[in-house]
């Protein structure tokens, strides 16, 4: 006699240890088989846009690192070239190459944690993402010695960074730079060509290039289905235009596709680093207060820029009424955006792959809710 | 490098194929009439010239006596980049315009945060409803005129009127 199964609604979330936050999700399972999801957000919604209209655009900068917590340095990036295009200020080129300094550490950071927590909800506990954490507490380490803050950087101002790095950073950069590689080597000598990792992850949760690109997912997510898009190639910001990194590219789409991708990208982002190290100079970190003043009052207008985040494309949309807050301030979050296709990737799955799946995502919470 | 579309020049092109479809541009702005959303999005989507097949950015702003809705595109094939913009609910009525998402799904959640937060409808949106805030929510809190939480506590406090506090805008 055959078994019946009769379908199930599970309440996932909002608290539970394997969805990277608050995120909660109504999941309707047939036996082992998902058959459908309804993603609920809004549990960390702490209306960051609203309050951007009551502070000065200096402030704000406070607001952005509390987004995406994983990825302070990229959010205040994002920021502040939004700022600049707004305002028309002219960066001091020693302060955009420590901010971009500063930003593909948060990158390595970021993907070291993505990687991690993935390999954490394969199975594998604690050690993959011991080995990663260990490594972004060294990274932390670096931005407490440029800024003073770990999380909370809060390190960009309109014009460049707020201030020099100490003469003891930039040893410590290149030791950290060699422990970087030699962790990744690590984790990949351990993982990349796992039998396990490759038995749950490949040809699970695979998505066709087109229906990425038209659900507005971008980031390692579409490089991991063979589509070359990163802004930092196709439309540099900053100094990017003067460095050369290769685009890591994976045409399988599916959750071991996007793991590869962002292991190989912190590859990447230590070669741009040694490059941002041989190329700055000596200078002043931001203008001076006589040609960006504290108070900034951009003339009324809009201006919309966007960073390859670590997520995806991170942007910002400033519209200025000649005040001293934006008259409003939307944050293009990667975050939310890449859950578009959430119900196409679990749908038909297992029960057993669904964490895999979101962690594949790699989604942070206070950029979903903002 | 990016190529951005001028709003002249942008307003021209979709005029060729979608007569009447334009308000004005300016800048690298082109602005649209509400109801014409659908067409030019489709056409801008598919045709050979443009090929805007991402979706950036939805989003939107209240200016007082009306409320814009904005969409950035980019084509990645052709890589450029556009904005449009377009006026809905003006005099402060009933807002709404057409749904993108048939389009571009990248439009689900960023149409319904607008809806949430702005109050403006997205007509034919599949699953309207709101996402950061509960269903019941009172008002739309990105709109200028919501009263807040804190200004709603001041303004009641004794002595606020005499303080000149009453008045929820600066």
């Amino acid at each position: 006699m055959a078994i019946k199964t009769q379908p199930v609604t599970v309440n996932l979330g909002p608290q539970h240890p394997s969805t990277h936050g608050v995120f909660r999700m109504r999941v309707m399972f047939d036996g082992e088989e998902i058959v459908d999801v309804e993603p609920i957000f809004g549990y960390l919604h702490r209306g960051s846009e609203k309050l951007a209209e009551e502070r000065t655009y200096t402030q704000i900068v406070t607001l952005t690192d509390r987004m995406d917590y994983v990825s302070s340095m990229l959010n205040n990036q994002a920021y502040i070239l939004a700022v600049e295009k707004l305002a028309g200020i002219e960066p001091s080129p020693r302060g955009v190459w420590l901010r971009m300094i500063a930003s593909e550490l948060q990158r390595i950071a970021s993907h070291l944690v993505a990687t991690g927590f993935l390999l954490q909800d394969l199975g594998a506990l604690g050690t993959p993402l011991i080995y990663a954490m260990r490594e972004r507490e060294n990274i932390l380490d670096l931005f407490e010695m440029i800024c003073g803050a770990r999380i909370t950087n809060s390190y960009l101002r309109p014009g460049g960074v707020f201030m020099d790095a100490p003469e003891e950073f930039w040893p410590a950069l290149e030791r950290g730079l060699d422990d970087i590689v030699s962790t990744i080597d690590e984790l990949e000598e351990y993982l990349s060509g796992n039998e396990i990792v490759f038995s749950r992850t490949k040809g699970t949760a695979v998505l066709s290039p087109e229906l990425l690109i038209n659900a507005s997912i971008t980031g390692p997510m579409l490089r991991a289905s063979g589509v070359d898009w990163d802004l930092r190639h196709r439309a540099p910001y900053d100094y990017y235009g003067r460095i050369t990194f290769e685009r890591k590219l994976h045409t399988a789409s599916d959750n071991y596709a996007r793991y590869w991708v962002r292991v190989q990208e912190a590859r990447e982002s230590v070669k741009i680093i040694r490059q941002c190290i041989e190329q700055i100079e000596p200078g002043p970190v931001r203008p001076s207060f006589d040609d960006v003043p504290r108070l900034l009052r951009p003339p009324a207008g809009d201006a919309y820029a966007a960073i390859e985040g670590s997520k995806g494309e991170l942007g910002f949309y400033l519209v200025s009424d000649g005040g001293i807050s934006p008259y409003r301030m939307h944050v293009r979050a990667s975050s939310l955006i890449n859950l578009t296709l959430l119900r196409d990737m679990l749908i038909g799955g297992q029960f057993g792959d669904l964490f895999v799946t979101f962690g594949s995502v790699d989604l942070n919470m206070g950029e979903v809710d903002r | 490098m990016t190529t951005v579309w001028s709003g002249e020049a942008l307003a021209e092109a979709i005029e060729a194929f979608a007569p009447g479809s334009v308000e004005s541009s300016a800048g690298i702005d082109v602005w649209l009439k509400p109801e014409s959303i659908s067409v030019v999005c489709e056409g801008l989507k598919t045709r050979p010239e443009f090929k805007f097949d991402l979706l950036n950015s939805l989003t939107s702003v209240d200016y007082i006596d009306h409320f814009e809705v904005v969409y950035h595109l980019t084509s990645l094939p052709m890589n450029s980049s556009a904005v449009l913009k377009s006026r809905v609910g003006i005099g402060r009525t009933d807002a709404s315009i057409p749904s993108v998402v048939s389009i571009w799904r990248g439009a689900d959640y960023q149409e319904r945060e607008v809806w949430d937060l702005m109050g403006i409808r997205f007509d034919g949106h599949p699953n309207h409803k709101r996402i950061m805030l509960w269903e019941g929510f009172p008002g739309h809190p990105l709109r200028k005129d919501y009263v807040t939480y804190d200004q709603s506590i001041v303004s009641t406090a004794p002595g606020a009127s005499e303080a000149g506090l009453t008045d929820g805008d600066e």
